[in-house]
């Protein structure tokens, strides 16, 4: 993160700027979902199923009702029954095919811990206790859990077989499975556990129906407007009757993609009691309904010659679903574009057990496939007996070849650079097993990661108000990154106002129309929004000042010192107050949209590209894998924070970590339940395990994506990390472990 | 119920158990009383009798403030400060103490208050993320994690911050690796943990009083 004294001179974005919600963060007073007090609040929780598949036979909940507290406990038996259920489509917002849930809607089991009931009562305490005192019978059916037995199930995905041009259908570039006829080949498989995103905040939410037909959600959702519609479609309302309020969200990483049954359950039981309903979910239960990284098989069929150029690339994929809903992410698309492969063909298939639904989880399937494609680029330049960075360079492509366009910025070789140099690749050997200190064994991988430089379309709204501050809203979410951060600096630079005078709202379905915070896309879309909302309101305050701005561009203008007038010395002024004044006294309003360009995105392939570097320690006799030191250097476009943007690459990096090496579902196939259902049991990396990590941003704008040049972070801090870290255990140790997480069982038997 | 300062050297349980030994009689006596009272019960009676002889009365000092509460036995001292206090600064990750987010400082040292029963600090001093500042002004831990950006979703904030002035009285904050291993038992999801611990050197380095 030194590359500061490139950015822009005076300006806001590229400003290492602490955190606008930082104070409230550290002081306590940042409310999330279940910390709203409103009179009249009860307390609620979950009874979960005990079988995995089968059907309820009968729900004894005459002791929970007479429990102390008690006001309700709510099964499908007396659920009162949600519209929207009724209709066949899919209300929800991921291009999944089925049905979500119907939580309560009938005797049916699908997973184990699934919602059979709900207990309200008039504190935590006794609602929970009540809980435990429903009695449910079954009748069981046999379950299908164990993936490995059901493999050959798979299928390709509904929604390929209906739209032949659904990226989710196979796909092949020159001569199919034409890997086959290089000289050198190999083949390799890769396997992952299911990961759960278990953010630290556990899914919370407090439903309030404000009146029969106006329902209030304080809900852990990375999508207001998609939860707003979501909810208003299930209970036949006008969208405008349905507000959904997330202003903190305390970490998601994908899990407030989805709306859950948790979040109808506690929609009913506030229905049924009257009352504002608190439903916090358990740790257990984040485990178990809450989505998932799903466990997804691989294999690389891949060929080169032996002078290291690739000839042909196979990637074959299964991912794990549940059997009422079709999952599907993007595991194998990278392999069409990453490299210069004559010769590429990817099959993707899912496969539905009997478990819950998977969701999008960090890089999502970006990141499984990185695992895959990076592992087997390493093992074919140690085949070939090049240096993996140099196997890339031989391989490294100035165009996309899977669109045949070209890229819209690429600076992949500046980003292997930089890194190379920062992680001290030079002493890295190319014979595994070779440097060693007393009984750790040291070596170096590195990883490429790749995502879509993604934007959607946005509305935001920008106000001069009576303080002569700027207030701008828009209905998007943070689930960390600093989003309120970001705008309000790219705001400041738009209106050549100060960043303490300008606020930005978010998280409320109230405001202008905004996609979920997702994809690594919201500076991209969001941002592109209040930029265009700033230059609206510009053009606006200049109507307001009259003739004596007539002939000057919205883009001269500047709001500093109080009044509007020209960025250059001179020239026309005007003071806030006057311009209010020829508002009729009014705050200065405008909400804006803003769209990519289609010319653009028709013409141009664009992604965000990152490189991992990784130096590991891996103990000789017990086959702990410590890692040491790691360099994430990413073409990720403009950098509108250095600090928020470096602590994003430093949290992919560290989340990189854990999907590498502690974690990983265990489940025990004879119930259909997970073994692993906390954080004693599923590891997760701590302080300890944090090695330092080093940040190099590129920091070139890619004007094509959007005016301010972003590509997105989110997901590339992330792609590629686990693949650097097994390929450092092999340079380290020559053990290839080609299943994760690479406990230190894996690598003794290795 | 009135609940008196307990004499020095005794914890406050004596009296406590007193209580709970008369209400125990009283409802024995109730479980034995026929007809009449069990119908009551079954009309809620019992819940106006358990509403009253369930709870214990509880003395505590919350960032200088001093309680007198009427609790359940079973309530943590998580729940208590969220659900019945609204400090809702403390937060709640797992129940379990396997995460830390809900760490505050009981008498000064740092406990998960997960769990950690309500009536067990009776009579103790709790300081939470809300009662670390001076007023307007924060304390040298938590300047320095808005300045090293040791948090994103800032959820796991409030228990890495009591947690990390606990590790720097403690005598716990030596080094790098020393700091990364107490605080170990404070997780945090967004993977902020080489900003928290820049955080904790810059306070403890710095000298000053926390």
């Amino acid at each position: 993160m030194n590359n500061i004294a490139a950015l822009q001179d005076g300006k806001a974005v590229g400003d290492r700027m602490s955190r606008v919600d930082g104070r409230l963060k550290v002081t306590g007073g940042a409310k999330y979902s279940a910390e709203y007090e409103l009179p009249g609040l009860v307390h609620s929780a979950l009874v979960g199923s005990t079988i995995a598949k089968g059907r309820i036979t009968s729900i004894d909940t005459k002791a929970a009702e007479r429990a102390p507290g008690v006001l309700a406990v709510i099964t499908h038996l007396n659920s009162p029954k949600v519209p929207g259920f009724a209709a066949k489509s899919n209300p929800d917002e991921p291009p999944a095919i089925g049905q979500p849930l119907r939580v309560f809607h009938d005797e049916k089991i699908y997973f184990n811990d699934q919602p059979v009931a709900i207990v309200v009562a008039d504190t935590l305490e006794r609602a929970r206790h009540a809980a435990r005192l429903v009695k449910v019978q079954y009748v069981a059916e046999q379950h299908q859990t164990n993936f490995e037995a059901n493999k050959s199930k798979g299928f390709l995905p509904t929604q390929a077989k209906r739209n032949p041009k659904s990226a989710q259908n196979d796909y092949t570039r020159g001569q199919a499975d034409g890997y086959q006829a290089a000289p050198v080949k190999l083949e390799a498989e890769y396997v992952h556990e299911s990961e759960m995103h278990n953010p630290m905040e556990l899914q919370s939410i407090i439903a309030h129906w404000e009146a029969a037909d106006q329902l209030t959600v304080y809900d852990k959702v990375q999508a207001v407007k998609g939860t707003q519609r979501a909810f208003a479609k299930d209970w036949g309302l006008p969208e405008q009757n349905v507000k959904v309020i997330a202003t903190f969200v305390g970490g998601a990483f994908g899990n407030g993609l989805h709306n859950w049954p948790h979040e109808t359950a506690a929609i009913i039981a506030a229905k049924v009691t009257g009352k504002p309903v608190k439903l916090m979910l358990t740790r257990e239960q984040m485990f178990t309904m809450v989505g998932y990284r799903p466990k997804t098989w691989q294999r690389i069929q891949m060929g080169a010659t032996k002078d290291g150029k690739l000839v042909g690339i196979t990637h074959e994929s299964v991912g794990q679903t549940s059997t009422y809903e079709e999952f599907t992410e993007s595991t194998v698309q990278q392999t069409r574009m990453m490299y210069a492969a004559p010769n590429v063909s990817t099959r993707y298939r899912i496969l539905g057990l009997d478990v819950s639904t998977p969701i999008w989880m960090r890089g999502p399937g970006e990141a499984t496939g990185a695992f895959a494609l990076e592992s087997a680029i390493d093992e074919m330049a140690h085949l070939v007996g090049l240096d993996p960075l140099e196997f890339r360079l031989r391989n490294y492509t100035d165009s996309d070849p899977e669109k045949n366009k070209p890229w819209s910025t690429k600076y992949l070789k500046e980003c292997f650079q930089a890194g190379a140099e920062r992680i001290g690749w030079s002493k890295r050997q190319l014979q595994p097993g070779q440097l060693r200190e007393g009984d750790w064994l040291i070596g170096y991988g590195m990883g490429v990661g790749t995502f879509g430089a993604n934007r959607g379309t946005a509305k935001a709204r920008a106000a001069l108000l009576a303080d002569g501050s700027v207030l701008l809203q828009s209905a998007t979410t943070d689930i960390g990154p600093g989003t309120g951060t970001a705008m309000v600096q790219i705001a400041s630079d738009a209106l050549g106002l100060p960043t303490d005078k300008i606020r930005f709202e978010l998280g409320n379905s109230l405001f202008p129309q905004a996609p979920s915070q997702g994809g690594s896309s919201t500076v991209n879309t969001v941002g592109s929004a209040v930029n265009d909302a700033c230059l609206a309101l510009k053009k606006k305050l200049q109507e307001l000042g009259g003739a004596a701005f007539a002939n000057v561009q919205p883009e001269q203008l500047t709001l500093s010192g109080g009044q509007l007038g020209l960025k250059a010395n001179g020239g026309p002024r005007m003071s806030f107050a006057d311009l209010r004044k020829a508002n009729n006294g009014q705050d200065v309003e405008v909400t804006t949209e803003s769209k990519p360009s289609g010319d653009a995105r028709q013409n141009y392939s664009m992604y965000s590209f990152s490189v991992h570097f990784a130096e590991v320690r891996v103990h000789a006799m017990t086959g702990e894998v410590r890692v040491t030191k790691m360099v994430s250097c990413a073409d990720a476009g403009t950098i509108v924070n250095q600090k928020t943007a470096g602590s994003q690459m430093i949290g992919g990096a560290i989340g990189g970590i854990g999907m590498a090496l502690h974690e990983g579902a265990v489940m025990d196939d004879r119930f259909g339940r997970y073994v692993t259902k906390d954080l004693a049991d599923y590891h997760v990396p701590v302080h300890a395990d944090a090695p330092p990590v080093e940040v190099y941003f590129v920091n070139k704008p890619d004007p094509l994506v959007d005016a301010l040049g972003t590509k997105g972070i989110g997901e590339i801090a992330i792609i590629g990390v686990a693949p650097a870290i097994t390929n450092a255990i092999f340079n380290a140790t020559g053990k290839r472990i080609r299943e994760l997480p690479v406990t230190p069982d894996k690598v003794l038997l290795a | 119920m009135e609940h008196e300062t307990p004499p020095a050297g005794c914890p406050g349980h004596d009296e406590a158990r007193r209580t709970f030994l008369k209400q125990s009689s009283l409802l024995t006596a109730l479980a034995l009383a026929p007809g009449a009272v069990v119908r009551a019960a079954e009309t809620e009676f019992d819940e106006k009798v358990a509403a009253a002889f369930e709870k214990v009365s509880l003395k505590l000092d919350v960032n200088g403030v001093k309680h007198k509460l009427s609790v359940e036995p079973r309530t943590t001292l998580l729940d208590l400060l969220r659900e019945q206090l609204h400090l809702t600064g403390t937060k709640k990750g797992c129940d379990y103490g396997q995460c830390g987010a809900c760490t505050v400082h009981v008498d000064g040292k740092r406990v998960n208050s997960c769990l950690t029963l309500a009536v067990m600090q009776d009579g103790k001093k709790i300081t939470t993320i809300e009662g670390l500042a001076e007023g307007d002004k924060l304390h040298p831990m938590q300047e320095a994690f808005i300045k090293h950006d040791g948090f994103q979703c800032g959820y796991c904030t409030p228990g890495q911050i009591m947690s990390a002035v606990a590790c720097i009285r403690e005598g716990h904050a030596d080094s790098e690796g020393e700091i990364k291993e107490y605080m170990s038992g404070n997780i945090c999801r967004c993977g902020a943990y080489p900003n928290i611990v820049a955080a904790i050197q810059e306070v403890k380095n710095g000298g000053q009083k926390v």
